[in-house]
């Protein structure tokens, strides 16, 4: 199966169709809706006084009398309490994020007075009324630094700045005794910024008579939001309905709580006036969307033909300043333990890792997560080490990958592989680039111009589910997921379900689903999503599930329903129910059918016709699904990248690139293109572009896109995706989750690319965004290592 | 973040736009591509805007035997399309074309341009290679500036409040003249990093190198012939102008007078 490129005969719309996604023409016409859409009458518009400075103690706050109306402070929020997100993890160290700060602050851009207008631009001369006061304190700008025993402690009731210290161990003694090679390097990726196209934003409305809040916004997971909210606010879930409207792309931002939405939310109902709130470009720089920062002291231990022995490793997560909302400030640097050693085998394995309080805002979680980060540490180790035992990286990389033969493989840290053929990934990638052209053209290169190329390769656990997430202990644990499948009186077809899709195309590819197990034209089909009124209670959209889980959930909640159909169509067509089969719209028995449409005006509008014992609950189904073992699927991807690196200007440029990814069984090939693609070009940006500096007094350097490079059209070449379809046995028709898969082998297969391209001349890069200056650096260095 | 609150006034020729800042202090706005961001954040909170961008006088362009005369609201995609006639033959037109992204050039001025003086700007250091001279208007008539005294530091020139430029006049390069401009960007639409714009003119001795991006104003340098033929290399003329000029900023504008100069050709129209 492994490597089946998928010839065999498809249904037009139907499982592994290339289906047009059927929310675009809305999106491309301009006539989507977003939060910023909604206008209500009485509206007022929130903007937020922040705070300047990184760590300071607040000594006053100084309203001018004539705006006291239109300014609010932590005090004047009744009842409210603040954002805690903590990890069940022994030994985690808990923190408070406050809605509105008053005695501290512990990053620059944290809320402290909510100033309300009829305008946007009122509210904020407003808030620059406020005369504020404080008491700086040192800030703890740097991960590293932040563990030194003298650093200022940001929450001072803690013994140290961290949230969390994880450790995992398995069979490392002994491991390292056959050791050809012992290869030390230490990697950094920068503080990123995750630049959805729409950034946050939300328009709360109190509704006096029934006593419900509504919550319009742009958020991922609508359910999760509306539980933190009652909590934070106080109310009853019955009191609390968000509708998360088109959403212009999350990427784990939009999976967050904020501070600003509990904010908004209490002043709506006290105020009873509708209140908006747009995040805009600043604020999701500096404050909001932060992400990534990892560092890594990481040791490699192998034989003398390359096989890996053991790996070593301490790794610190820049976690900011607060535990955010729902996943806490733990999950990444815990994950990076349990996921460094990636699809290769080793014997023994050390790893320690720390969640680091700094004066920045609350890292949160980003398409890839922790993977982007291990992913760049231990392919730049593997180059690393073949590099010092002369061996090609393509040689250690097939030397150490998990085999077809060992699936479904237990890797070192209980990781469970599904499936699949990650040498064969392998291969196909290096066919596809050409890699000993390449190797030919390098000898012949003589100018200051140099190309190189370079690999990497990585799984991505998707829709992992209780047994993974309840070991973290965080305030979120994904169980069954549910689809409601409701057959309308004119036959149409309404899937319900509780993710939310924002660029992953459900629309189309829930509806394809449906399509599939029931037969009915995909015309006919409509996906509601985004209304914690309409929809079953669900995580929401994260974690790679949503093809698989809620994918799973619809194909059961329409097989029940389908059941359903068939009794009532059995009856009609006076045959036995497990005669009956549901083909384009009908059901047929023999020759005999009855289109689905006649079998729902039966149920709803003429039930004079209905069999003795038809099924009360009708033609509504709403079922859950797990999958058959929750530790989720693994997708895995080779990207192979061809550059060319300039001397002069440690310009980098990319030549060629070569994804082979294998996601299961593709519900909808060009959709997983899109997401491979998409996911491809934010890893570009980690690679090359993007990064948030901060000052040594905590200060975000990069507060507009002038700053903050994101990578452009002009910058991606002609991305070129092979696809292998080995299905997990795992989910219901063999896919598996690769929503984020694209973001995280691109700045280890780039930075492998380069170290290639400049190994001739002995300099190395070690930190990602590769900026020109760090490029010169490593290559000056290299310069005076040679002279000295 | 939005703007603090201003109010708006537009000028449809110059005599009215001079009256406007006879009467009052108020921010000329053109393409408003410079401006705008920076009320945007608030960085810049005019208290009146007056805007020149539909000036009958500013928005044409005049053609003599020896020179153009490009109104200051004459757009970077107005050369770039060639709506308004290239004194180079082809050279400015180059240049305009690889400003911003087209969105920017569609409404950004050659004169917005100048007058915002951003450091790496391609006008501001292109137009003093050219040898343009910018004619300003002002309540004591109107003054005559070369383009390389136009400029004074970052974000910095010579003009006066309620002075407004009229126009900038490029004379047209000898039938030999070669040129060269190279910029580094890592992206499209990005200031540079480092830029070096050259003419080689000895038919009219108006050989000039110009390095830009430099965190302050234009650089002429020295004996540009000596440059040019490669008796004096980039790093070495860069230094001598420039002695505290850190060694990797050096390199970098070092690299771009070396690749300004291989890039030199004759006119392409
Ligand atoms: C995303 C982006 C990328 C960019 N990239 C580049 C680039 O690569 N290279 C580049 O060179 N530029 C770039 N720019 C700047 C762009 O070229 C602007 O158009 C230009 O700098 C300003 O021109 P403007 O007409 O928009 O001026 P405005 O913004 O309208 O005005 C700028 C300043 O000049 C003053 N001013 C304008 N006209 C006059 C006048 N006639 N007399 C006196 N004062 C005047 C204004 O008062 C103001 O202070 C970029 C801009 C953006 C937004």
């Amino acid at each position: 199966m492994a490597g089946d490129t998928g010839t065999k005969e498809r249904s037009n719309s139907g499982v592994g169709a290339r289906q047009i996604r059927r929310e675009d023409d809305r999106l491309l016409r301009g006539k989507g809706r977003f939060v910023a859409d909604i206008k209500m009458s009485g509206m007022q518009e929130l903007a937020f006084l922040r705070s300047p400075l990184a760590h300071a103690r607040i000594k006053s706050i100084t309203v001018p009398d004539a705006l006291r109306d239109t300014v609010y402070l932590a005090a004047d929020l009744t009842g409210v309490i603040g954002i805690r997100a903590d990890s069940g993890l022994p030994g985690f160290r808990s923190s408070v994020q406050p809605i509105l700060a008053d005695t501290k602050v512990r990053h620059v851009g944290e809320l402290i007075a909510a100033c309300l207008s009829d305008t946007r631009a009122g509210a904020e001369d407003i808030a620059e009324e406020i005369q504020t006061e404080f008491d700086e304190l040192p800030a703890v700008w740097d991960m590293t630094a932040a563990q030194s025993p003298d650093a200022p402690l940001i929450h001072e009731n803690w013994d140290k700045n961290a949230f969390l210290e994880t450790q995992t161990e398995v069979d490392f003694d002994g491991a390292t005794a056959d050791a050809a090679v012992v290869v030390n390097k230490t990697f950094r990726t920068a503080r990123q910024c995750m630049a959805p196209i729409e950034g946050r934003g939300l328009v709360a409305v109190w509704d006096r008579t029934l006593e419900v809040l509504t919550l319009h916004s742009a958020t991922q997971m609508p359910h999760i939001v509306r539980t933190g909210l009652a909590e934070c606010l106080g109310l009853d879930h019955g009191q609390v309905r968000v509708i998360s409207p088109d959403v212009g792309g999350g990427f784990g931002y939009k999976g967050i709580l904020l501070a600003e939405e509990v904010c908004a939310c209490y002043l709506a109902i006290k105020l009873d006036r509708p209140i908006r709130w747009i995040e805009d470009r600043r604020e999701h720089l500096t404050a909001g969307a932060n992400c990534r920062e990892h560092f890594y002291d990481i040791t490699g231990y192998a034989a003398a033909d390359g096989t890996l022995l053991a790996v070593d490793c301490n790794a610190l997560v820049d976690s900011g300043a607060y535990s955010s909302y729902p996943f806490s400030a733990c999950l990444e640097a815990a994950q990076v333990t349990s996921i460094l050693p990636g699809p290769y085998k080793m014997r023994g394995y050390r790893c320690s890792a720390t969640s680091v309080t700094t004066n920045k805002p609350p890292i949160l979680p980003f398409r890839g997560v922790a993977r982007t980060g291990v992913c760049f540490a231990i392919e730049l180790l593997l180059d690393a080490i073949a590099r010092e035992l002369s061996i090609a990286p393509e040689e250690i990389r097939a030397r150490n990958l998990v085999t077809p033969q060992e699936m479904p493989f237990t890797n070192i840290t209980n990781k469970y592989f599904d499936s699949g053929d990650y040498p064969e990934a392998l291969r196909r990638a290096i066919e596809a680039i050409d890699l000993p052209s390449i190797r030919s053209e390098q000898k012949s290169q003589t100018g200051r111009e140099r190309i190189g190329v370079g690999l990497s390769i990585f799984c991505e656990q998707g829709a992992h589910g209780t047994s993974v997430y309840h070991g973290w202990g965080i305030p979120m644990v994904p169980g069954f997921e549910q689809a409601t499948a409701r057959l309308t009186p004119d036959g149409g077809l309404e899937l319900r379900v509780g993710v939310h899709s924002h660029g992953q195309g459900l629309e189309t590819t829930l509806a394809q689903i449906a399509h599939e197990r029931l037969g009915i034209t995909i015309e006919k089909i409509k996906v509601v999503h985004g209304d914690t009124a309409y929809t079953p209670y669900s995580t929401g959209t994260w974690g790679s599930r949503c093809i698989v889980m809620a994918g799973g959930a619809v194909a059961t909640a329409c097989d029940a329903l389908g059941q359903r159909i068939r009794n009532i169509a059995g009856h009609l067509l006076q045959s036995e129910n497990d005669d009956v089969a549901l083909e384009d719209g009908v059901a047929r028995a023999g020759t005999a059918s009855v289109s689905i449409e006649e079998v729902a005006k039966t149920w709803y509008l003429k039930p004079q016709l209905l069999p003795d014992g038809v099924d009360p609950r009708g033609l509504e189904a709403t079922e859950g699904y797990k999958t058959v073992q929750d530790t989720g699927t693994f997708s895995y991807a080779c990207h192979a990248v061809k550059v060319s690196v300039d001397l002069d200007l440690g310009h980098v440029k990319l030549l060629d690139y070569v994804i082979a990814e294998d996601a299961g069984t593709m519900i909808n090939p060009m959709i997983v293109d899109g997401q491979v693609l998409g996911g491809a070009v934010q890893g570009i940006g980690t690679a090359l572009f993007e990064e948030m500096p901060f000052s040594e007094t905590g200060q975000p350097m990069a507060s507009t896109l002038a700053d903050y490079h994101l990578p452009v059209a002009a910058d991606i070449p002609d991305i070129r995706i092979i696809h292998m379809e080995t299905p997990s046995p795992l989910s219901y028709f063999g896919q598996k989750g690769i929503g984020e898969s694209g973001a995280i082998g691109p700045p280890a297969a780039i930075a492998n690319a380069v170290n290639d391209a400049l190994s001739s001349l002995g300099a190395e890069v070690a930190q990602v965004p590769m900026t020109p200056e760090r490029i010169l650096a490593a290559l000056d260095q290299a310069e005076k290592g040679d002279k000295a | 973040m939005k703007p603090v609150d201003f109010s708006y006034l537009n000028a449809m020729n110059l005599e009215q736009a001079e009256n406007a800042l006879a009467g009052q202090s108020c921010s000329i706005v053109s393409g408003n591509q410079s401006l705008g961001p920076m009320m945007n954040l608030r960085l810049a909170r005019p208290g009146v805007l007056l805007d020149v961008s539909r000036v009958e006088e500013l928005r044409r362009a005049e053609e003599t035997d020896t020179e153009v005369r490009f109104g200051a609201a004459v757009t970077h995609a107005e050369i770039e399309d060639g709506t308004v006639p290239d004194p180079t033959g082809g050279w400015m037109r180059a240049a305009a074309s690889n400003i911003a992204h087209r969105a920017v050039r569609n409404r950004g001025t050659i004169g917005g341009s100048l007058c915002h003086a951003d450091p790496a700007a391609d006008w501001v250091t292109v137009l003093p290679a050219l040898s343009a001279q910018i004619s300003i208007a002002g309540p004591d008539g109107v003054r005559k500036v070369d383009a390389i005294d136009f400029v004074v530091g970052p974000y910095a020139t010579v003009l006066a409040p309620g002075e407004i430029v009229v126009s900038v006049a490029v004379p047209k390069p000898s039938a030999a003249a070669r040129w060269g401009y190279w910029k580094f960007v890592r992206q499209v639409g990005e200031f540079s990093k480092a830029s070096a714009a050259i003419l080689d003119d000895p038919d009219t001795g108006r050989s000039r190198v110009i390095v830009g991006a430099l965190g302050r104003q234009p650089l002429l340098i020295d004996k540009p012939d000596d440059v040019i033929a490669g008796r004096i290399d980039g790093k070495a003329a860069l230094s001598h102008a420039l002695p505290d000029m850190p060694a990797c900023a050096v390199r970098m504008h070092a690299v771009a007078i070396d690749r300004a100069i291989e890039q030199m050709a004759g006119s392409p129209e």
